[in-house]
């Protein structure tokens, strides 16, 4: 489904060029994948790479065996490929409803909304009609970007950890929303996070270290020595 | 009332959102004369005998009642002045909807300026939505320079919402306010310029008495070759709670200059200003194309939303 060969991206800086994805190679096929890895490593990069948002330095990406290494956002949205930032977009003037709608490609109406909104735990119809900007919790953001990437309904949606900026309480919730998710969709999942009970749920791990894969394989495999290593320096740094 | 043509029946569409004027007091104005007029119980009408412009004299307790008084400019040349009081009783509750529409064919200028003067009694509550709009296909250009004087006495409240959207060649919009006790005050100003248009809109407030408020908000679109100016000055002269907000987003070669001033002139007042302009934010362009947009449907959604 998702194939990235050789991509590079580097950007300039005042030391000269950094490489912040380095060469990564990877066949995506399953159907929930977990990016994980610690923080500067490049997996929201990569995820940006995919949806458009940036463009390789080189190399090549293919999404269904197309060439969509020089195609535009839109053109990779309508292939069939979405994106819930890391940090939700605000606007001014735009609404929950208006949202959602755009996302879904028809005008919805309050019923199917709020079918989407309770999904993701939102008492409905108090939200339909709210702008999306700083009024709103980042907690209620997070949920409104979930829900809006549901309503797409894509056939690939890059989760760029979800689980940022959002308290333990949305937090449980969330593990549900993506549990009910993983059970109904027809798409496939890519998620970035750097939580156990998130990454429990994928198929398989890739660790993205420095800008490259340092571990790839099914979660059984990968999961027990990410925790035992995040023990080891919890006590570490408790020494 | 005459029968309305086609064109005035959608610049009434335009400015007012209805083809046919609803139940209720109104006064509609074409082309710089009265073509229909309808009073009731509680709103009086009565034309001025001293100058061009009419009297609405809302009744003491008068509540949920509306008034409209559209003004239509067909005519290509035509100069219209205007100047309309408005008596608002004590304890009123009343919407008012107020607007001016002009098409124009040919290739004079046609203007319409309305002076509007708002006397809001004690306690009275006042909606006044005002929308502007122009249309047509000659070269003459469509001036509308509206000034509007607001009076609240003890306790009043009024909103207003004006909105000029595209059309419009050349507009200066005055508002000027005076506030007494536990008076309050919200304007909401929406503009959008394209072309070679020019709007310059003028707020001044005066907070004169003690928990008096004022929120003065503009919102406003510059694209194309197009220059908006907005020039607020709100002065707080009492223990009173004042703000005002110019949010401007600049497209192709638009040009915003905004003054927000605030003017302290006790202890007790509590004076904010804000103004923010620039491009569309590209992640905000980047998000609505993520959900399949492209970035000249998603510029759309984006004014569009902000207009709204």
């Amino acid at each position: 489904m998702l194939e990235l060969k050789n991509v590079t991206f580097a950007v300039q800086t005042e030391f000269g060029e950094k490489k912040i994805i380095d060469n990564i190679s990877l066949k995506i096929d399953e159907k929930f994948v977990a990016f994980t890895g610690p923080n500067g490593g490049g997996k929201s990069t990569l995820a940006k790479l995919i949806m458009g948002l940036y463009k390789p330095t080189s190399g090549k990406i293919y999404f269904d065996g197309t060439d969509i290494t020089e195609m535009s956002i839109t053109d990779r949205s309508k292939l069939g490929i979405g994106y819930a930032f890391q940090a939700p977009v605000k606007f001014k003037g735009i609404t929950v409803r208006d949202l959602i709608s755009i996302a879904s490609g028809k005008k919805l109406n309050v019923t199917e909304i709020c079918s989407y909104l309770s999904q993701v735990g939102l008492c409905a119809r108090e939200y339909v009609d709210r702008e999306v900007n700083n009024e709103l919790s980042g907690g209620e953001l997070k949920r409104i970007e979930i829900a809006t990437a549901m309503a797409k309904s894509p056939k690939l949606t890059l989760f760029d950890e979800p689980e940022a900026g959002i308290d333990l309480w949305s937090f449980n919730n969330l593990i549900s929303v993506f549990e009910k998710l993983e059970e109904q969709t027809n798409g496939s999942i890519l998620i970035i996070s750097h939580q156990e009970r998130i990454l429990n749920m994928a198929q398989r791990v890739i660790v993205i270290t420095s800008g490259k894969v340092s571990q790839d394989g099914p979660k059984d495999e990968i999961l027990p020595g990410l925790l035992s290593a995040n023990v080891c320096k919890t006590l570490a740094d408790n020494m | 009332m005459s029968e309305l043509s086609a064109i005035q029946k959608n610049m009434l569409k335009e400015i007012a959102g209805y083809e046919e004027i609803p139940e209720g007091a109104y006064n509609l104005r074409s082309n710089g004369a009265l073509a229909g007029r309808r009073t009731t119980a509680n709103i009086d009408i009565q034309t001025k005998t001293d100058k061009p412009g009419i009297d609405i004299i809302i009744k003491p307790g008068t509540k949920n009642e509306r008034v409209d008084i559209p003004v239509i400019l067909t005519e290509t040349g035509l100069d219209d002045l205007v100047y309309n009081d408005f008596y608002i009783g004590e304890g009123a509750d009343v919407l008012i909807v107020a607007g001016c529409g002009i098409h124009n064919a040919g290739g004079l200028k046609s203007e319409h300026d309305g002076i509007h003067a708002f006397h809001v009694g004690k306690n009275a509550k006042v909606k006044y939505v005002e929308n502007h709009y122009g249309e047509g296909e000659g070269t003459g250009e469509k001036i509308l320079n509206p000034t509007t004087e607001v009076e609240i006495d003890e306790g009043g409240y009024m909103e207003m919402e004006t909105s000029q959207i595209r059309g419009v060649d050349s507009t200066y919009r005055k508002t000027k306010a005076k506030l007494g006790d536990r008076a309050i005050l919200v304007i909401r100003e929406k503009i959008l310029t394209h072309g070679h248009q020019k709007a310059t809109t003028d707020f001044l407030v005066d907070l004169d008495g003690v928990d008096s408020g004022a929120h003065v908000i503009s919102r406003s679109v510059a694209t194309e070759d197009s220059y908006q100016k907005y020039i607020s000055c709100v002065n707080g002269n009492n223990r009173c709670n004042g703000h005002t907000e110019c949010d401007a987003i600049l497209m192709d070669n638009g040009q915003v200059d905004a003054v927000p001033m605030v003017n302290a002139h006790t202890t007790e007042a509590r004076l904010i200003h804000e103004a923010a302009i620039g491009k569309i934010a590209g992640e905000q362009l980047d998000k609505l194309m993520t959900l399949g947009l492209t970035e000249k449907e998603a510029e759309e959604e984006i004014v569009n939303g902000f207009l709204r």
